[in-house]
């Protein structure tokens, strides 16, 4: 392995795992120009989004540091922010204490499910992502069973306004107007006709700190072995099992605080799909990022986020002016979520068996070594 | 039914083995059936014409739940990637309605035309499970999703100007749905219909699917088809054996990438509808539980559990909401398809697992 060849792959490797933010900016570059929205516009849209949804997607760091890879068991944190909302919205609790009061609620709920998904994903080792996948779509089914026909029946509403006209089960929407924005509002600033949600910001930053901090625990460190190598991380006394169902249960909690802060700022909830696409965009706008399955830093988020929103920004306009359809932007800005994740499901396969082979190489390199030697 | 559709455990522990193997999610799910149909007459539901109605949804479902074996038969796991299938079948029963075809003309063409868009996706599909060993089910998930989405932008672009498909106001893109009573519905079905009283067998459409799990059957027999479970259960024993591991994986994906376009074509024939843009996202899992339903495992999967897993999945859907309606007039079908088809995913996601272990 000579010098050169290294630094020439190493540059090689440098294009090829950062190939999908790069072409994500050459979208947005060709696109930008075409749609001719005001940088102002295009800023506080991207500032909104970026309040919005980077708490959500800081929740998703964690179970890929345990080598759980992409966690679409996160709407399971969502749907526990859902019920929780239901229910302060049905005490009329509004604004801050509100909010405040809807993620207390929704972390025991959160702490449940995701302590119910752990352990089903320990028993599916090795096909994390796609039981996780499932298991978010059969909590969806318990999750309508309970608000559809339990909520009013069973579980007591007191208000009529929130459910349906025959008596039980919640409407199709739940309006979230007396709580919309409560959060962004506190310490907004406007700084050249930019609006910037100071107190959201700051939370999230908040929410980086702790992980940064998280990572230097004895926990975080343990969740780092356990993802490098189970086995080896067993060998070394560590609780495998505990450390994979503490990263999931972690990650929903999360994931149902997020998910409050996502709906305060959009004001309306609808109770039957607002969390069916939220892992999806989610996952999506963190691969944008340049993170991949076992590798994910806080830079990512953030990166994501931006260029993730802004694509979905320009996307339905600049549609509308190539095409003169605005319908096929919306249906790009979808393809290119469910593409962006499955380009980064293949990489990171090709790249695990690679790494495979290669070890296999130098174990039979060593082997003809030892070979030589003891001839 | 629990003891006689499988080769009964050589240990000979009998009835018990059996009955393990059988699994308890699909016993109860049997026994649940069985108890719809036992108070389905006390509701004033009719029961032949709920006999009908499952199999009715029978004929329509089986092909495509057929269109899981070979994929599982050679270790690429559950086809998550049905829609890859199902949008060639799509692009098919277009293009045969567009070039002016009707009644049988149109399906046998709608077949013709999906046969090389099959092959094509087919073979591209195929060689990329193949690139990426061991984490089929998931990329199959996401590349079935990035294709129907890809398409849902094709559907609007493609020049189709038929007026029974295609948006008359703008002039471009497809409807959503549309009915195909004037081209292919009911052709098979329809095709030597037994009636008594209200019991109605769709025979065409039950033969047809005969005709495709008998050659399914027959080609799992043949030397190329021993040798896709050979490489199923072993690929290191098959590759040692002097088998192109890569070649049997990716004519398995062609079979199955091929059976989902012909079994979209016999559900719409059924239907009577075509579905386009995202109808085709939901479509994998429900094929995918029906199978497991019928006994089927990760990677063991056979013609009997198509039918059982069909006939079990299909009787569910159709049973529940009549039964449950004219029980407590309340209608949680919907609910108790969701839970209990991934449930029973989860379930075999999760048992794989411990058997490796």
């Amino acid at each position: 392995m000579s010098n050169r060849s290294f630094s020439g792959r190493k540059a090689a490797h440098f294009l090829s795992s950062n190939s999908v933010p790069i072409m994500f900016i050459l979208i947005i570059a060709v696109c930008i120009p075409i749609v001719g929205f005001s940088p102002a516009f295009l800023l506080n849209e991207i500032v909104t989004r970026l309040s919005r949804n980077a708490f959500l997607i800081l929740s998703l760091l964690i179970p890929i540091m345990a080598g759980m890879g992409l966690n679409f068991g996160m709407t399971l944190g969502a749907m526990a922010a859902e019920i929780a909302l239901i229910f302060t919205s049905d005490w009329q609790i509004w604004g801050i204490p509100g909010i405040v009061l809807a993620m207390i609620i929704s972390i025991p709920i959160s702490a449940v499910l995701g302590l119910l998904c752990g352990k089903i994903l320990n028993a599916a080792r090795g096909r994390e992502m796609i039981t996780s996948y499932i298991i978010s779509f059969f909590m969806n089914g318990v999750y309508q069973l309970i608000v559809l026909y339990m909520m009013g029946s069973i579980i007591p509403i007191l208000h009529n306004n929130i459910k349906l006209p025959r008596g039980y089960g919640i409407r199709s929407s739940v309006d979230l107007t007396r709580i919309r924005k409560a959060l962004d509002n506190v310490l907004a600033v406007n700084i050249g006709g930019v609006r910037i949600p100071l107190l959201t910001i700051l939370i999230i930053v908040l929410m980086c700190l702790i992980i940064v901090w998280f990572r230097r625990t004895k926990l975080g460190q343990d969740m780092r072995a356990v993802g490098q190598d189970m086995e080896v991380a067993r060998a070394a006394g560590i609780n495998v099992e505990r450390t994979r169902l503490i990263s999931i249960v972690i990650s929903t909690v999360l994931a149902g605080i997020g998910m409050v802060i996502y709906l305060q700022n959009m004001g309306d909830m609808a109770t039957y799909s607002s969390h069916s696409q939220i892992g999806m965009f989610c996952i999506a706008a963190l691969l944008v990022g340049g993170a991949s399955v076992d590798k994910a830093s806080i830079g990512n988020v953030f990166l994501g986020v931006i260029l993730f929103h802004t694509m979905f920004i320009l996307a339905p306009a600049a549609g509308a002016r190539i095409t003169g359809n605005e319908v096929i932007g919306e249906y790009f800005r979808v393809f290119v979520s469910y593409g962006v994740i499955t380009v980064a499901l293949i990489m990171y396969e090709t790249k695990k068996r690679r790494e495979k082979a290669g070890i296999g190489e130098q174990l039979a390199a060593a082997q003809r070594e030892e070979g030589k030697a003891h001839a | 039914m629990s003891d006689n559709h499988r080769p009964v455990p050589s240990a000979g522990d009998g009835i018990r083995g059996a009955l393990r193997e059988f699994g308890l999610p699909r016993i109860i799910i049997a026994a649940f059936l069985l108890l719809m149909f036992i108070i389905a007459p006390f509701t004033g539901v009719n029961f032949w014409s709920q006999i009908t109605n499952v199999t009715n949804r029978f004929s329509w479902n089986a092909v495509l739940v057929l269109a899981m074996v070979p994929m599982v038969h050679s270790g690429c796991g559950l086809n998550f990637g049905l829609p890859v299938g199902i949008i060639a079948g799509l692009l098919g029963v277009t293009m045969s309605i567009e070039l002016g075809f009707t009644g049988l003309a149109s399906f046998v063409m709608a077949i013709v035309i999906a046969t090389p868009f099959a092959l094509m996706f087919g073979m591209a599909y195929g060689w990329l499970l193949n690139k990426i060993k061991g984490g089929e089910m998931m990329i199959a998930t996401y590349v079935g999703f990035s294709v129907v989405s890809f398409f849902c932008m094709m559907w609007l672009i493609l020049p189709y100007k038929k007026p029974d498909m295609a948006w008359g106001f703008e002039g471009t893109g497809l409807r959503t749905t549309f009915p195909v009573d004037r081209y292919f519905g009911g052709v098979l079905s329809n095709f030597l219909k037994i009636e008594i009283g209200k019991l109605v067998i769709p025979t065409g459409a039950l033969l047809f699917f005969a005709l495709l799990a008998f050659l399914m059957w027959a080609f799992l027999h043949t030397k190329t088809g021993t040798a896709m479970t050979a490489v199923g259960s072993n690929p290191t024993f098959a590759r040692a054996a002097g088998i192109n591991v890569d070649r049997i994986r990716m004519l398995s994906v062609v079979m199955s990438t091929w059976l989902a376009a012909v079994g979209i074509l016999v559900y719409e024939q059924g239907f009577g509808f075509v579905q386009l843009y995202n109808a085709p996202f939901n479509m994998a899992l429900p094929a995918v539980s029906a199978i497991l339903i019928g006994g089927a495992t990760a990677n063991k999967a056979s013609i009997t559990n198509v039918v059982i897993g069909t006939i079990l999945f299909q009787g569910i859907v159709t049973m529940t909401p009549t039964v449950m309606n004219g029980l407590i007039n309340l209608d949680i079908s919907e609910v108790l398809r969701v839970v209990v088809s991934n449930g029973m995913i989860l379930y075999a996601l999760t048992r794989k697992a411990e058997v490796t272990k």
